[in-house]
C-alpha cells in the first residue's frame, strides 16, 4: 500500500512537471510580437560608454517628445545578434549598419527601404550612394570617418622635420618615413588590411571594381603600382605592418611609439586620449599618388528591419537621430563626423586638429555595395598579412577572382 | 520465462498482472527527458540538417517560405566548386588536422604521465593533483587572453628567450608552417611540382605546411588546459588496478617500465579509448580560442571548420554553407572515433568461447582444464 502511494505521488509530480514544461515551451514559442508594438528597439554596436550614453539620451529625448518608448540595446556582437533577430522574425526595429554589410542584408530581404525618409536630402550624396543597393536606400547615414596620416609630432621634430615637410607625394612620404626610422622607431606602420592599404590603390588610380561596378579590377596595373610602392617601403625598412611589430592595430603601434606615423581614422582620437595621453600627434591629409589624392571612407548608418512591426514610428526615430542637433551632440560626445552636410562648418570649429579627416570627404570612397563583399575583403586582409614575405601580384589576382565570382 | 512480455507494438510493452501499469508510468517518467532532448537536441539537429540542404539566407524561420530545397548544392559548393569558400574550407581542414594530430597524442601522453606521477604516496600529492587540474577548470576565454599576452612578440615568452640569447618568432602573427620552417633549415624551398597541384583549393605544398607558428600557440594551450581533465580520468583508471598485480610482477623481477608497459597500459585501455575519443571530438570542434584569439589570422592559418561554420553563417549570411560545414565536421569526427575504436580494441584478447567452453580447436587436456576452471560449466 505504502509503495503504491509513493508511486502515485511520483506520477502526480511528473504530470505537474511535464505540464509546467509544456507551458513554458508554449509560452516561449508563442510569445512572438504581442506587446512589442508600442516600443521601438534600437540595437547599437557602441564604441564605448560615451557613445552609449549619447544615444540613450537622444532616444530618451525622443520618447519625451512623442510618448513612444524607445529601448536602446548595446550589442556585444552586432552581426550575430542581428542575424538571430532576422532569423527569429523578431529583429530590433532599427540598428547600426555598416556599408559593407548593407548589400548582404538587403539581398536577403532583411531591410526595409528608407527612400521616403523625411530628411533624406540632408546627407552627403556619397554617403547615400554608399547605402544604396539596386536603386533603394537601405540605411540612413549617421556618421562617417575617413583615413588620414597621423603623425607623432615629437618624433617629427626629433628628425628635424618641420610643418613644411608633411608629405604631399609618395616620394616625400618614403623620404620622411626613412628619416623617421630611428631610435628603434619605424617611420610608418599600419594594419595589414585592405581597409588601410586600400588608400594607396585609390591614389594610384586603382579600385576594387570598374566604374559600372560589374568587373573586378583588383589585379589592375594601378593597384599593382600601389602595392609595389608599399612593398618597397617595407623592404626599405621604413614601413612595417602591425603584425610585424605585434600591435593589434595602427593606433596601438603609434601610441606605443613603435612607429612615428600611421594611417588611421578619426576614431584614433579616443584611443590617444584614453590610452596614450602623453603622445603628441597631429592628423594631416594623406599624400597624393600618381593619380592624385585618395582615401577610404567608413560609414555608419541606421538600418530599419523589414520585419519591424512599427515602421512609421521607427522611421520617425531614425529621422530624429540623424538630424543636425543630435549628430552634433554625438560629435561632441565621441568625435564622429556628422553625416549631415550642414554640420561640417561647426564640426571643423569644434575639432580644428582633425580638419584633415573632413577634408578627405571630398575625395574618399566607400566600399562598393555588393552582397558578400565583406567575406572577400576578409580574405584580402588575410592575404595582405603575408605581404612582407610574398609579392603583391599573386595576392591581387587571387582576390580579383574571388571578387569577380560575387559580382556575377 | 521465454514469453516474458505480452505481444504488441513496442510502446505497449507490458507485463500482465499486477504490474500492468508500470510501462505507462515508465513512459510518463521518461517524458520530461524526451521532451527536453527532443526540443534542445533532436529538433535543432534536424533543423540544421535541413538548412544544409536549403538556400535559407537568415531571413525568417528556416522552415518557412524563405527557404527552398537545393539538394547537395551547399556541399558541392564546399567540396567541388573552386572559389573562396572552398579555399577557406580546405585551409580550415588542414589547420585543424595538424592541430588534432599534434594535440591528441601529446595531451594523452602528458596526462597519463601526470596521472602516474600523482598516483603515488607522495607528500603534498593533493596539492599537485589540484595544481595539475587547475587549468581545466579555468575558463578557456581567460586562458586565451593570458596566452595572447604571454605570446605577444614583445611578451614574456620572447623576453625569456632573449635572456637565453634566442630571438623568438612573432608567434600569433607568424603564418609560416612549422614543417616549412624546418624544411627551410635543410635548404628545401617551395617546389613548383607541389605548388601546381591543388586539393580543396589548397596546393599540395601548402597541405604539407604543418601547423603555423600561430597555431602552435593554440596547440600548447590545448595541451595545457585539457591535460588536467584527462589526468583525472587516467587517475581513476589507475586506481582501479589491483595493487597485487604490480606486486606479483615485482616478485617476478619486472622493472618499472615493464610494469607500466605490460600491466598499467593494458589495464587502462578503456580509459585510453575514452581519453583519445574525447580528445578527438574536442580538438575537431575547437572554436572559442580561435574566436577570442585570432579569428583565423594570420593568413587563415588558425581558421578551423567550427569557426568557419560560424563566420560563414553569421558574417557572410551563407547559412546553408555554414550548416554543411558542420555536418562534414560531424562525419569527420565519427570517422576518427570509429577508427580509434578499431585501433584501441584489445588485440590479444581471448575470445569468450575459447575461455569458457571446450572447443574442438583446443586439445582435450587443455579443454578439460579450462572447463573445470570456468564457473559457468559447474553442474
Amino acid at each position: 500500500m505504502h509503495l503504491h502511494r509513493i508511486a502515485r505521488w511520483q506520477a502526480a509530480f511528473a504530470v505537474v512537471a511535464i505540464s509546467a514544461l509544456a507551458l513554458t515551451a508554449g509560452v516561449a514559442l508563442g510569445s512572438r510580437g504581442s506587446e512589442k508594438a508600442t516600443t521601438i528597439t534600437a540595437l547599437i554596436g557602441s564604441s564605448g560608454p560615451a557613445e552609449t550614453y549619447a544615444v540613450r539620451n537622444a532616444a530618451k529625448a525622443w520618447t519625451k517628445r512623442t510618448g513612444i518608448q524607445a529601448n536602446v540595446i548595446v550589442a556585444s556582437d552586432l552581426g550575430q545578434q542581428l542575424a538571430q533577430g532576422f532569423a527569429s522574425g523578431n529583429p530590433p526595429d532599427i540598428f547600426y549598419l555598416g556599408n559593407d554589410q548593407v548589400a548582404t542584408y538587403a539581398k536577403a530581404g532583411d531591410l526595409a527601404p528608407l527612400d521616403n525618409l523625411k530628411n533624406v536630402k540632408s546627407f552627403y550624396p556619397s554617403l547615400r550612394a554608399a547605402y544604396t543597393y539596386q536603386g533603394h536606400l537601405y540605411a540612413a547615414p549617421k556618421d562617417f570617418s575617413t583615413l588620414a596620416l597621423v603623425v607623432n609630432t615629437a618624433s617629427w621634430k626629433g628628425a628635424h622635420l618641420t610643418s613644411k615637410d608633411y608629405p604631399k607625394t609618395w616620394k616625400q612620404l618614403a623620404a620622411v618615413a626613412k628619416k623617421l626610422t630611428r631610435n628603434g622607431q619605424v617611420g610608418l606602420c599600419t594594419n595589414p588590411e585592405f581597409h588601410r592599404l586600400g588608400v594607396f590603390m585609390l591614389q594610384a588610380g586603382g579600385w576594387l571594381v570598374s566604374k559600372d561596378g560589374r568587373t573586378a579590377t583588383v589585379n589592375s596595373k594601378a593597384n599593382l603600382t600601389a602595392f609595389n610602392f608599399v612593398k618597397s617601403m617595407i623592404n626599405a625598412g621604413s614601413m612595417k605592418l602591425t603584425n610585424q611589430i605585434g600591435a593589434g592595430w595602427g593606433g596601438e603601434g603609434f601610441g606605443k611609439k613603435e612607429c612615428a606615423m600611421t594611417i588611421e581614422g578619426n576614431w584614433i582620437a579616443g584611443a590617444m586620449t584614453h590610452d596614450y595621453p602623453t603622445v603628441p600627434y597631429k592628423a594631416v591629409e594623406l599624400p597624393a599618388g600618381p593619380a592624385g589624392k585618395g582615401t577610404l571612407q567608413y560609414d555608419g548608418g541606421w538600418g530599419l528591419a523589414a520585419a519591424s512591426k512599427n515602421k512609421a514610428d521607427a522611421m520617425a526615430l531614425i529621422t530624429y537621430l540623424t538630424q543636425t542637433k543630435v549628430e552634433m551632440g554625438n560629435a561632441k560626445a565621441f568625435g564622429v563626423m556628422p553625416s549631415v552636410k550642414a554640420d561640417a562648418k561647426e564640426w571643423k570649429k569644434l575639432y580644428p586638429q582633425f580638419a584633415a579627416f573632413l577634408a578627405g570627404a571630398d575625395y574618399s570612397r566607400s566600399i562598393p555595395t555588393v552582397p558578400d563583399i565583406a567575406t572577400v575583403l576578409g580574405d584580402f586582409n588575410q592575404q595582405l598579412q603575408g605581404l612582407p614575405q610574398s609579392s603583391p601580384k599573386p595576392i591581387l589576382s587571387r582576390v580579383n577572382g574571388e571578387l569577380q565570382s560575387i559580382l556575377k | 520465462m521465454a514469453k516474458r512480455y505480452a505481444q504488441g507494438p513496442w510502446w505497449r510493452l507490458r507485463e500482465p498482472g499486477i504490474h500492468g501499469r508500470q510501462a505507462a508510468a515508465g513512459w510518463l517518467f521518461l517524458a520530461p527527458v524526451i521532451v527536453i532532448l527532443g526540443l534542445f537536441l533532436v529538433l535543432p539537429i534536424a533543423a540544421a540538417a535541413w538548412v544544409s540542404f536549403s538556400d535559407w539566407n537568415g531571413n525568417g524561420s528556416p522552415l518557412g517560405a524563405h527557404a527552398h530545397w537545393v539538394g547537395l548544392a551547399n556541399y558541392r559548393h564546399l567540396l567541388t566548386t573552386p572559389g573562396l569558400d572552398q579555399n577557406n574550407f580546405g585551409e580550415a581542414l588542414r589547420n585543424n588536422l595538424y592541430y588534432v594530430l599534434l594535440v591528441v597524442p601529446i595531451q594523452t601522453a602528458v596526462s597519463l604521465f601526470l596521472a602516474v606521477l600523482v598516483n603515488r604516496r607522495l607528500k603534498f600529492v593533493g596539492f599537485f593533483r589540484t595544481a595539475f587540474y587547475f587549468p581545466s577548470v579555468t575558463s578557456s576565454v581567460a586562458i586565451t587572453v593570458l596566452f595572447l599576452f604571454l605570446f605577444n612578440p614583445s611578451g614574456v615568452i620572447n623576453k625569456l628567450l632573449s635572456y637565453l640569447g634566442a630571438t623568438g618568432p612573432s608567434w600569433l602573427y607568424d603564418p609560416r608552417g612549422l614543417f616549412h620552417v624546418i624544411l627551410d633549415q635543410f635548404g628545401v624551398h617551395q617546389s613548383s611540382s607541389l605548388s601546381n597541384g591543388f586539393f580543396l583549393g589548397v596546393s599540395y605544398w601548402d597541405w604539407l605546411a604543418g601547423p603555423s607558428i600561430a597555431m602552435c600557440v593554440f596547440i600548447v594551450m590545448a595541451v595545457f588546459t585539457t591535460s588536467g581533465t584527462f589526468m583525472l580520468l587516467f587517475l581513476a583508471g589507475l586506481q582501479n588496478i589491483d595493487e597485487s598485480l604490480n606486486e606479483a610482477a615485482a616478485l617476478d623481477g619486472a622493472t618499472e617500465w615493464r610494469k607500466f608497459r605490460y600491466i598499467t597500459v593494458p589495464m587502462i585501455r578503456p580509459t585510453l579509448f575514452t581519453v583519445v575519443t574525447l580528445g578527438l571530438i574536442g580538438t575537431w570542434q575547437v572554436f572559442d580560442q580561435i574566436y577570442v584569439g585570432t579569428k583565423g589570422s594570420p593568413l587563415n592559418t588558425t581558421l578551423t571548420p567550427a569557426f568557419l561554420s560560424f563566420s560563414a553563417s553569421f558574417n557572410s549570411n551563407e547559412w546553408g554553407v555554414g550548416a554543411a560545414i558542420a555536418f562534414i565536421l560531424f562525419a569527420i569526427i565519427v570517422f576518427f572515433t570509429v577508427a580509434t575504436r578499431l585501433l584501441t580494441r584489445n588485440p590479444d584478447r581471448v575470445p569468450r568461447r575459447r575461455r569458457f567452453g571446450p572447443t574442438q580447436r583446443i586439445g582435450n587436456q587443455d579443454a578439460s582444464r579450462v572447463a573445470s576452471a570456468a564457473p559457468g560449466s559447474a553442474p
